[in-house]
């Protein structure tokens, strides 16, 4: 049901009863090692292209979750995934291998939540009984897309970010056992002037803010109500304008419940700059750490934000700032 | 950023911009001068190196000694790149390793390896100068303009 301005609340409360987060070499020297379902040593995954290795990212995650929810991917009518190769391949690809009705969807990063928050409004609304959401993103073949090839030595400055090699897929079904997709809200889009694509947190930090904030008017909810609210690749130049530019808009939410996919991923002796990013960034830090924390009990009731930058190699060639989005979708126990 | 670039934004974002940039780490200026520096010197050295060896064991003088000095560089550099370090130092040594020929060497053997999934003709052939095109073309185009610039001052008389 719609709340508010941009918000939705499912009352049938559609359950995750399955995810799955699969990881490249450099995820599985960080933080989160354990909570991936399978960490791949190879960047190439034994692919003759880092495309192919991001579609074979992608197809294991939703296999994986799949397998972990318990159901035959007949039984599953949507599937809706996006990422950040041209023309979302990688998801139309593994659409083709699953053979599940497919919906494409592109918000950059945040089309991990995008995707979840359609998937939960499908089933909770009782147009799928059960409906998979998935995303990827491959370090080398982003790099390749958005920016240098892979070995040109190009210095990077601090506030760049790391790309996630890496997929996570969640089921949503209408029973069951696990995390429930309690509300979602939908952000708009932000642009304020940024057009330096190596400062991504800077440019999608007022689009997380606009989201949280209308989350909370919409619900009427406050960062008490959460465990914490998680931004989904802020990194840490992001994270830090982000929760700055709460305080200037009067909301309050203490430093220990604010965090960030991007600055949690890696180990701080990575050298990943401002932290991760890219849409398996905060997709498999939620569907793997997040929702096995969730599922162990030590969480109730979390906020993500995945944070998207809407831009393309020609718009930044064009001298087009940089337009961002953030889509929220509230997980609880 | 630029002062044109920054008036085409409204106010708001204007002030966005300053409350971000106060909250950015900035690049290490200093730091990064002195490496590239260092870096840029020890190729150079080196180059200078291979200069004297070619012309003290091989039949080489100061003008000839140049082509195989390059090619050495030019062969090194390509083998770093291939072998997956080259980046690593450079984001390192910043323009240390960018100036020097090494980093154009480094330029088309990286989009070259990077394009070898689309194929040897579209994809090695149609990228392998997609980072050093501009280099040349406007190489090419500056050389052109101080050469007639040259024919012209040589025409009026010379210096």
């Amino acid at each position: 049901m719609l709340q508010g301005h941009q918000s939705w609340v499912f009352e049938n409360k559609p359950v995750i009863i399955g995810s799955a987060a699969i990881g490249g070499p450099f995820e599985a020297q960080g933080n989160f090692a354990a909570d991936f379902d399978l960490l791949h040593d190879d960047l190439w995954l034994g692919q003759e292209s880092y495309e192919k290795a991001e579609k074979k990212l992608l197809e294991q995650a939703c296999e994986t979750a799949i397998k972990k929810a318990g159901v035959k991917k007949e039984d599953i009518q949507f599937f809706m995934s996006g990422d950040l190769i041209n023309q979302i391949i990688s998801s139309s690809f593994t659409a083709r291998t699953l053979g599940i009705p497919y919906v494409g969807i592109y918000g950059a990063c945040s089309s991990s939540m995008e995707g979840l928050a359609l998937a939960s409004l499908m089933v909770d609304s009782r147009f799928a009984t059960l409906a998979l959401a998935g995303t990827s993103s491959h370090n080398a073949a982003a790099e390749k897309q958005y920016r240098y090839p892979t070995e040109y030595g190009a210095q990077k400055p601090p506030t760049a970010q790391w790309t996630v090699t890496g997929a996570g897929a969640g089921v949503v079904a209408q029973l069951g056992d696990g995390p429930k997709v309690t509300s979602a809200t939908i952000g708009r889009v932000v642009d304020m002037g940024i057009s330096d694509p190596f400062n991504m947190g800077s440019a999608m930090a007022p689009a997380a803010v606009d989201t949280i904030e209308a989350h909370f008017r919409d619900l009427n909810v406050s960062a008490a109500d959460y465990d914490f609210i998680a931004t989904g690749d802020l990194g840490r130049v992001g994270h830090i304008i982000a929760r700055d530019l709460l305080k200037k808009h009067g909301i309050d939410i203490p430093e220990e419940k604010l965090t960030d996919c991007g600055m949690l991923i890696y180990k701080d002796t990575q050298p990943v700059f401002a932290g991760g990013s890219g849409c398996a960034c905060a997709a498999t830090t939620t569907y793997g750490h997040f929702l096995n924390r969730m599922r162990r009990g030590e969480l109730k009731k979390i906020l993500v934000v995945a944070t998207g930058a809407l831009l393309s190699p020609m718009s930044y060639q064009q001298k087009e700032t940089i337009p961002c989005v953030a889509h929220a979708v509230s997980i609880e126990r | 950023m630029s002062s044109k670039k920054r008036k085409e934004l409204t106010p708001t974002q204007q002030q966005y911009q300053d409350f971000a940039t106060a909250r950015e780490p900035q690049r290490p200026l200093l730091k990064n001068c002195m490496r590239a520096f260092l870096v840029g010197g020890i190729i150079c050295t080196i180059g200078q190196g291979l200069m004297l060896f070619f012309m003290t064991y091989f039949n080489f003088d100061e003008k000839t000694a140049g082509n195989p000095t390059v090619a050495v560089l030019v062969f090194t550099s390509i083998l770093f790149t291939s072998l997956g370090f080259y980046d690593h130092i450079a984001q390192w040594a910043g323009a240390g390793t960018a100036v020097p020929v090494t980093g154009f060497a480094n330029t088309i053997a990286s989009a070259a390896l990077e394009h070898k999934s689309e194929g040897y003709v579209l994809g090695v052939g149609g990228n392998m100068f997609k980072l050093a095109g501009p280099v040349i073309v406007y190489g090419v185009f500056s050389a052109f303009v101080v050469a007639i610039v040259k024919v012209i001052i040589d025409m009026l008389g010379g210096l």
